[in-house]
């Protein structure tokens, strides 16, 4: 295996693009790194983008902020502006693995391995993030949600990487949230997720919502159907019924070892609805 | 045997910190993956995919071909050791003919490093014969299911048996149909336990070197050396005395590090190939090809009068210990009503056969499963009678006198006092928060006492050094070195204990049964007695008196009266510093079969909240009331009371092996088999009774594995009350709360 740090975004495509056998970005390493030492992935070439600059900044860009597709969690943490700005795509990121964990783990390498379960992508969809993508053609950018299409595989093509993930300018009276259901406390892998965004109109009317639903189909449900339940309401008890019973009618989970189809449709549901509550106090309706 | 209780301890009973912690917390103790030999080799094993296959053919011609690859070795390599036990053993380390689980091992390489050895492995050509499987404890009991092995029934089980089941066992005494006919309530329920895992942190691992004239050293991770010895040299054909075994440093056994896996694998590749192999376990082979416990399922029956005494018991258990025969369950029959004074009392227990590795002892063997049936099921009468489950505990509970439901009468024990102690604790009587509620279970362990060999030496500058033969899990150097001083009167400081290796001193039997503060204990004292008496002699001839007049007191000899003669105290450093002059240097030894090791007790409460709607389920509050007879470190007992409460409440709410259709295992890895983690617990209190057990010196009890009996139905008689259906299936993930929630309209 070749291990090659890349100092140019378009080095590090023209390397992955090359390539002839199985090549691979390293971000964090925090997936990657774990699969190669169990034999589930041999690369011929571990490109790693770390140390392309600008990679590792955050950088306001259009009232919103630019992440480097090399911040680590520990990193994006910091950033107080983010932090405010942002909560629900933050803490769906910041929930990822222990403090050992959120130094080395990226949101391009959590989004990229493209588990159905991965905890930074659904806030990052409701918030209605974009990525850029440089390949050997040059930029482009695209929708968080384009990105994964089935458990471990992706839409980039060959030679194409993450090197930024957009969140754009937050709207006014809006507020974001993530939660995760998972047996434990902490250190585990989502059984169902929902990440919700959700922008008011000053009489406390919900005027916008995005409802990403996490780890009940190969990948993040965009719920639109369950979103425009919200819309038009004041989120109240009855709008968040709907919520509720709009998302559990959208999943399409399986059964498996981390949980049954049933159980993953009715928590999703609770998800939902209370990650709207959380979006709602936010948004300061 | 007379037993010290008035004794004024200095320092059985304080805290020093353990001899090991040092260098356990700087990394400097080396554990079994540290040792490294010049020469040395990787060993790495091949596990097959298939839970059960016969095997057609291996062609490892291309693997040795490889460059770096020194030695092969499959199943063939090996002979048939005289006894049955051996032979299974060794089976479920390198397969024969067929494997019988998805994860067994079929060939090994040794090479020159790691990364060449796993590339031999993927050139080895075996050609497998599938077979039908089943890995499911009913499903293996079942007419028609798939025999796993024949012939291997130990006891003459009824026509119509299943042909894989093979233990089979029944305890108890008294009339059952005159007991069930005087109950007011007679409660019947099933119950079903998934295997679990010991989870210990360190994964196996060893270094064998066989040298040309045929002997050979073994270092390895391991509860009982002398054991591996046995095994390892009966497999490969060796006198006891010509393998030497050490025990490295130990990151956690908890039972599963009675046997062996790699070692006897290691051996033949060393043999193999003249060099030294080392061969460490992925976490991924440690779940796939150790441990876990049986699986069971079980079926309960009580009666009871109004006022909740219990009239009558029974149980019904099936356990599977793999692919192999296993007499575990009867340990859980024995232990089921064992906490109860029961008029009558029937346990039977069965062992059938599946296409799982071959379980192995995990705290307490056999007893959590069973008693998770039996106390739940208490539970259960309590709330259906409206009485107090502390009450009606109390009011069965099994005293000095009592026929224990397996036999033996019960001397000195300390359950009621337990009990009490629970019912008075202001844990039991806090209040509850919503969606709150809490359990509590009995629980039980015989204590094993066991073959035990101590050697002490008495150094020139007067500090003392023990040697002795059991790996120290627990922080037994500590409170061994502790009883030393305190029988020899000096400070903990000036005594260091070693765990010798087989070829140091007797045989000693494995870490296990809660046996070693108690047995090696018990030898300490009686070799420090040893030492004390040649010490007296010596001051006796320095004193030119009869020895008998000699008594030992605070680290000193001193006449034993006046009429013995008027000389001051001679301390253990002068009589030391004069041993070359009076007769050489100066040792005390003991080797025992240690009896009475007396059975131990406890009893938990725990609180729990289960989300209404996600069925989440948090642990709140969690006291642990056990006898330890007398706790020599306090600190080291509580930490036995408090891990085995975490691995017992791992044990109700998530843990479990999970088996595809397929047969093979789901989740062989920390992520998807849950053990709790720190931030799912609450601190843990310990509380410490202290019945003296008149088998030891000092009233010591085995405390290691009593703990993780009752948090099984302490947790599902909890998280029972908080949702208003009977949890009766481990583990009690969401999905099946939520599940038992729907079924029952809740
Ligand atoms: C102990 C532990 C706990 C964990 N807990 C969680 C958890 O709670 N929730 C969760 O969702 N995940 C968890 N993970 C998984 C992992 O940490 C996350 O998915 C993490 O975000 C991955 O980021 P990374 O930068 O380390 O990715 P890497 O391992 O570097 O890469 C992951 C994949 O994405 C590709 N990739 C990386 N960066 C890019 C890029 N810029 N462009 C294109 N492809 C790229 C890589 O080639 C690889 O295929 C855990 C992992 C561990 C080891």
């Amino acid at each position: 295996m070749r291990y090659v740090a890349a100092t140019t975004a378009e080095e590090a495509s023209a390397l992955l693009a090359a390539e002839t056998g199985l090549a691979k970005v390293l971000g964090g390493g925090t997936d990657i790194l774990v699969q190669m030492r169990a034999g589930m992935v041999e690369p011929a070439l571990l490109v790693d983008i770390k140390k392309i600059p600008g990679l590792r900044e955050i950088k306001s860009e259009a009232g919103g902020f630019r992440i480097g597709a090399g911040v680590s969690g520990a990193e994006l943490m910091r950033h107080s502006a983010f932090a405010t700005t942002w909560p629900g795509a933050l803490e769906g990121f910041n929930l990822i693995g222990s403090t050992q964990v959120q130094g080395r783990a990226t949101m391009a390498g959590n989004l990229c391995n493209a588990s159905p379960a991965g905890d930074a992508v659904p806030g990052l969809v409701a918030a209605g993030a974009t990525v850029r993508i440089q390949g050997p053609k040059g930029q482009r950018d695209c929708p968080i949600e384009d990105v994964p299409v089935s458990p471990g595989k992706t839409s980039l093509a060959k030679g194409e990487f993450i090197t930024s993930i957009f969140l754009p300018a937050k709207p006014a009276r809006t507020g974001d949230a993530y939660l995760r259901f998972i047996p434990r406390t902490e250190m585990d892998i989502a059984v169902a997720s929902a990440g919700v965004c959700l922008t008011f109109d000053a009489s406390g009317t919900c005027t916008a919502a995005r409802v990403a639903l996490g780890a009940v189909a190969p990948t993040v449900i965009v719920a639109h159907d369950a979103a425009k339940t919200l819309i038009g309401t004041k989120v109240d008890a009855a709008a968040l019924d709907a919520l509720q019973a709009a998302a559990t009618a959208l999943a399409r989970p399986i059964s498996d070892k981390r949980g049954t189809a049933d159980y993953r449709r009715e928590t999703v549901g609770v998800l939902a609805r209370r990650a709207a509550q959380i979006a709602k106090t936010r948004a300061g309706a | 045997m007379t037993t010290d209780t008035k004794r004024n301890f200095k320092v059985v009973g304080t805290r020093p910190n353990r001899p090991d912690g040092v260098d356990k917390v700087t990394g400097r103790a080396m554990y079994g993956a540290d040792a490294t030999a010049p020469g040395m080799l990787w060993g790495k094993v091949l596990r097959s995919p298939h839970p059960h296959a016969e095997i057609v053919s291996i062609d490892t011609s291309e693997a040795m071909k490889l460059p770096g690859v020194q030695a092969v070795v499959t199943g063939a390599d090996f002979g048939d050791p005289e006894s049955l036990f051996v032979s299974d053993v060794q089976e479920h380390c390198m397969a024969k003919d067929r494997v019988y689980y998805d994860g067994h091992a079929v060939a090994a390489v040794a090479a020159t490093s790691a990364s060449t050895a796993a590339k031999a492995l993927k050139l080895i050509k075996i050609v497998y014969k599938p077979l039908p499987h089943v890995t499911d404890v009913d499903a293996a009991f079942a007419h028609g299911a798939p025999v796993i092995m024949h012939h291997r029934a130990f006891e003459i089980l009824p026509p119509g048996t299943s042909a894989n089941a093979t233990n089979f066992c029944e305890f108890g005494h008294g009339d059952l149909h005159e007991g069930f006919a005087k109950a007011d309530l007679i409660v019947e329920r099933s119950f079903r336990t998934a295997a679990t895992h010991q989870g210990y942190i360190e994964p196996n691992a060893c270094l064998a070197s066989y040298s040309s004239d045929g002997r050979a050293d073994l270092w390895c991770c391991t509860q009982g050396h002398y054991h591996v010895r046995d095994l390892c040299a009966q497999i490969m054909g060796m006198e006891a005395a010509q393998l030497r075994v050490t025990a490295s440093e130990i990151g956690g056994g908890f039972g599963g590090k009675t046997s062996i896996y790699v070692e006897p694998v290691a051996l033949m590749l060393s043999k193999k190939s003249g060099r030294p192999v080392k061969m460490v376990m992925s976490r991924e082979e440690v779940f796939r090809a150790t441990g876990p416990t049986i699986s069971s399922s079980m079926d309960v029956k009580i009666g009871m009068t109004k006022d909740g005494r219990m009239t009558a018991g029974q149980a019904v258990i099936r356990a599977s210990g793999g692919a192999w025969p296993s007499g575990t369950m009867e340990m859980g029959a024995q232990a089921a009503f064992a906490c109860y004074d029961m008029p009558a009392v029937k346990t039977i227990g069965w062992n059938v056969l599946t296409n799982r590795p071959k379980e192995s002892a995990y705290r307490a063997p056999g007893a959590p499963t069973a008693i998770f049936g039996v106390e739940s099921v208490i539970d259960e009468m309590s709330q259906k009678l409206g009485l107090d489950p502390l009450e009606v505990r109390i009011l069965n509970a099994a005293d000095a006198g009592t026929l224990s439901s397996y036999g033996p009468t019960f001397n000195q024990i300390g359950l009621k006092a337990t009990l009490e102690a629970a019912k008075n604790h202001p844990h039991y009587k806090a209040p509850l928060g919503p969606n709150q509620a809490r359990g509590l279970s009995c629980g039980f362990w015989f204590n094993f006492g066991g073959n035990t060999s101590v050697s002490l030496a008495v150094n020139t500058d007067g500090t003392v050094n023990i040697t002795e033969g059991n790996p120290d899990i627990g922080g037994s150097r500590a409170s061994i070195g502790m009883m030393a001083a305190e029988e020899l009167g000096i400070p903990f400081a000036d005594v260091r204990t070693i765990i010798g290796d087989t070829a140091s001193i007797g045989h000693n039997d494995t870490t296990d049964g809660s046996r070693v503060t108690f047995a090696v204990g018990l030898a300490t004292i009686r070799a420090a007695r040893d030492a004390i008496q040649k010490m007296c002699h010596r001051a006796a001839q320095i004193w030119d008196i009869d020895p008998d007049a000699v008594e030992w007191e605070d680290g000193a000899a001193k006449p034993s009266g006046p009429n013995a003669g008027q000389f001051p105290p001679m301390t253990i450093k002068e009589i030391a510093a004069n041993a070359f002059r009076t007769g050489g240097p100066i040792a005390g030894h003991h080797e025992v079969n240690a009896d009475g090791a007396g059975v131990s007790f406890g009893v938990h409460i725990a609180d729990v909240e289960v989300d209404p709607e996600t069925a989440h389920t948090l642990i709140k509050r969690y006291t642990v009331f056990q006898d330890a007879g007398k706790a020599v470190h306090p600190s080291y007992v509580e930490g036995q009371m408090q891990g085995g409460a975490v691995q017992g409440i791992g044990w109700a709410l998530n843990e479990e092996y999970i088996y595809g259709a397929d047969g093979r295992l789901q989740n062989a890895g920390f992520l998807d088999y849950r053990i709790p983690v720190a931030s799912d617990l609450p601190m843990i209190d310990a509380v410490i009774l202290e019945i003296p057990n008149p088998g030891h010196p000092y009233g010591v009890r085995g405390v290691g594995e009593t703990g993780i009996v009752p948090p099984l139905a302490a947790v599902a008689n909890a998280v029972t009350r908080a949702v208003g259906t009977r949890m009766t299936d481990l583990p009690i993930s969401p999905p099946k709360i939520m599940a038992a929630k729907a079924a029952a309209g809740k």
